[in-house]
């Protein structure tokens, strides 16, 4: 056990933590932020999804030991139930959730993208959101949701 | 002052001669005649149409004339050089932005002495040198598979070349002096399949391309070909004495390699590699094992022997935090019971060409970018690690991988080749 400082949604927690414990787990396990979700445990999902300073990360394959000085980010940092974040806006007036279990992790993915890029077409988002899978098949729903934050009027492809 | 004009009078003239030798010198050099346009042909057989498919395969035609999301075959790759960046263009039949109004000369002049059909100078990215010595048949077979198909109206991006490579009829002076290669004539001695394989290799395949080191003009050296080369940050491996090294290939690795499989002891092709080897996947396995053998059969270069200093014992105290961050992030997969291996078979880590490489290079590039899904095929895939890792971690990791690997030859220059690949990407 090693004490670990964590900068996670603008606040500095420092927890005893095994260094090699996946930043997913500590995120779940020690701060309560339960948003990010466990799917495959291989980068292969991308529900565990977080932004790392400006960049989306696969949370279970990144060690906390080395994210020292880094900003972690999760969907709790987006907005809340009651005053949800524009993206998060969107998302809701497409449904572009059916279970909802990939979704933290596509507005994080998609966040990270509109950052970088806040007018992407189409085919950047497709392509920018190759890496997150939804199992129900909401892909359509959720590239309009995104369409629709980066000024696209979100019709359909 | 009149004798002084007659007394210079031949000087006068030899001046004028040289400087219209010359002007004629330049045109044959520099200048090349526009073929005239014709309407797109369209009567192929249907046996000539998938000869040409395999020979269009066999080229690599769509890695380079494909951009990622763009329509098969219609160009716009931007192709990074030391001397700027070109543009695939688009070899789909339309007759205004693509080859639908190239006769089949016209085309058999592109593939062998690298000129439009409009008579300017294509750049040597796209591999005339190689192309040119491929058989006549197997030109005319891939100009009528691409004329077949659907011609698609994508204008070509304009380069961004710097001075004084924007000038094209430069590359004349390019050719003049790297353009001999001769028609391959079969070996009499060698096997049918032999032959076949070094056909591919040296025509069509133009595996030189990217596995010879470049000169300071882009120009593959000479007497060093094949010897292995780098290609968008990562190595080409060298391709001669592959039998003999330390960590040798057999045939069956080799073809299984070629075709994309992930192969016990080497791994599987990642990087530019990748959509090569899918390429050869589609091809008839034949063609794989003709490459195969011919490769197996090229001896190791002795004038070019890697060296490194092994005396360095970097990292040693960077053991525990590799082994830390190997289980934190790679162990899910390539532990020796994690399911990939166990269920799927997938070879161990520190058995793979990569780690067992003399440079870092291509594995801190897989590491950094992982392997990309391929649509259709349920694996090999593996996430990028870009954004996860930071250049301590990855040297951590590489030190510790590279120890299990290669105990007696530590990997020295991890941190230099990390700064220099992510700047590369950036």
């Amino acid at each position: 056990m090693t004490h670990l400082t964590l900068n996670v949604n603008g606040s500095a927690q420092t927890l005893e933590l095994e260094p090699d414990m996946p930043l997913l787990y500590a995120l779940r396990n020690h701060l309560g932020l339960n948003g990010a979700k466990y799917g495959c445990g291989l980068g292969q999902c991308g529900a565990c999804t977080v932004i790392v300073d400006d960049q989306p990360v696969f949370s279970c394959l990144t060690p906390c030991a080395g994210l020292d000085g880094k900003k972690v980010r999760t969907v709790e940092s987006l907005g809340t139930a009651e005053h949800p974040g524009p993206l998060q806006q969107a998302f809701i007036d497409k449904q572009a959730a059916q279970c909802g279990y990939c979704i933290a992790g596509m507005l994080m993915r998609a966040q990270a993208l509109l950052e970088s890029n806040p007018h992407p077409d189409e085919e950047t988002i497709r392509e920018h959101m190759a890496g997150n899978l939804c199992r129900c098949g909401t892909h359509l729903r959720i590239i309009e949701a995104i369409s629709l934050v980066a000024g696209q009027n979100g019709s359909a492809p | 002052m009149k004798g002084r004009f007659l007394r210079s009078k031949p000087l006068w003239i030899s001046a004028a001669v040289v400087a219209s030798l010359g002007a004629i010198g330049a045109v044959v050099l520099m200048w090349r005649p526009a073929i005239e346009p014709v309407e797109r042909p369209r009567t192929f057989s249907s046996e000539q149409l998938q000869r040409g498919a395999r020979v269009v395969e066999a080229g690599d035609c769509a890695v380079c004339h494909t951009r990622p999301g763009g329509q098969h075959l219609a160009g716009g790759l931007p192709l990074v050089t030391p001397f700027g960046t070109l543009y695939s263009t688009n070899i789909t039949p339309d007759p205004q932005t693509g080859i639908g109004q190239w006769s089949l000369p016209a085309f058999e002049r592109a593939m062998r002495e690298g000129i439009s059909r409009d008579g300017h100078f294509l750049y040597p990215a796209f591999p005339y040198v190689h192309y040119r010595r491929m058989t006549a048949e197997d030109i005319a077979d891939a100009y009528a598979y691409l004329m077949s198909g659907p011609a698609v109206n994508s204008p070509p991006r304009e380069n961004r070349m710097n001075f004084p490579m924007n000038i094209r009829p430069l590359v004349s002076f390019w050719n003049l002096l790297f353009l001999h290669a001769k028609p391959l004539t079969p070996m009499a001695q060698q096997s049918d399949t032999w032959n076949r394989g070094r056909y591919l290799v040296e025509g069509p395949g133009h595996c030189a391309g990217c596995h010879s080191p470049l000169n300071l003009i882009g120009a593959e050296k000479s007497g060093e070909s094949l010897s292995g080369g780098v290609v968008d940050g990562w190595e080409a491996p060298s391709l001669l004495g592959m039998a003999h090294r330390a960590n040798a290939w057999s045939n069956d690795q080799l073809v299984s390699y070629l075709r994309a499989e992930v192969v016990d002891g080497h791994g599987t092709a990642a990087g530019p590699m990748r959509p090569v080897s899918l390429g050869l996947a589609a091809l008839p396995v034949g063609d794989a094992q003709a490459i195969a053998e011919y490769l197996l059969s090229l001896p190791a270069n002795k004038a070019i022997t890697e060296t490194q200093d092994a005396t360095a014992n970097a990292g040693l105290s960077d053991q525990s935090t590799g082994a830390l961050l190997f289980a934190s992030a790679c162990a899910g997969c390539h532990a020796a019971a994690a399911p990939m291996r166990e269920i799927d078979g997938r070879p161990s880590l520190d058995r793979t060409s990569a780690l067992q490489a003399l440079h870092p290079r291509n594995f801190l590039k897989t590491v950094l970018e992982g392997i990309p899904a391929t649509p259709g095929l349920p694996g090999p895939v593996m996430p990028p690690f870009a954004a996860s890792l930071d250049n301590d971690q990855l040297t951590a990791l590489a030190t510790y991988l590279r120890r299990q690997a290669r105990p007696d030859q530590p990997w020295t220059d991890l941190s230099a080749t990390l700064e220099a690949l992510r700047q590369e990407t950036k």
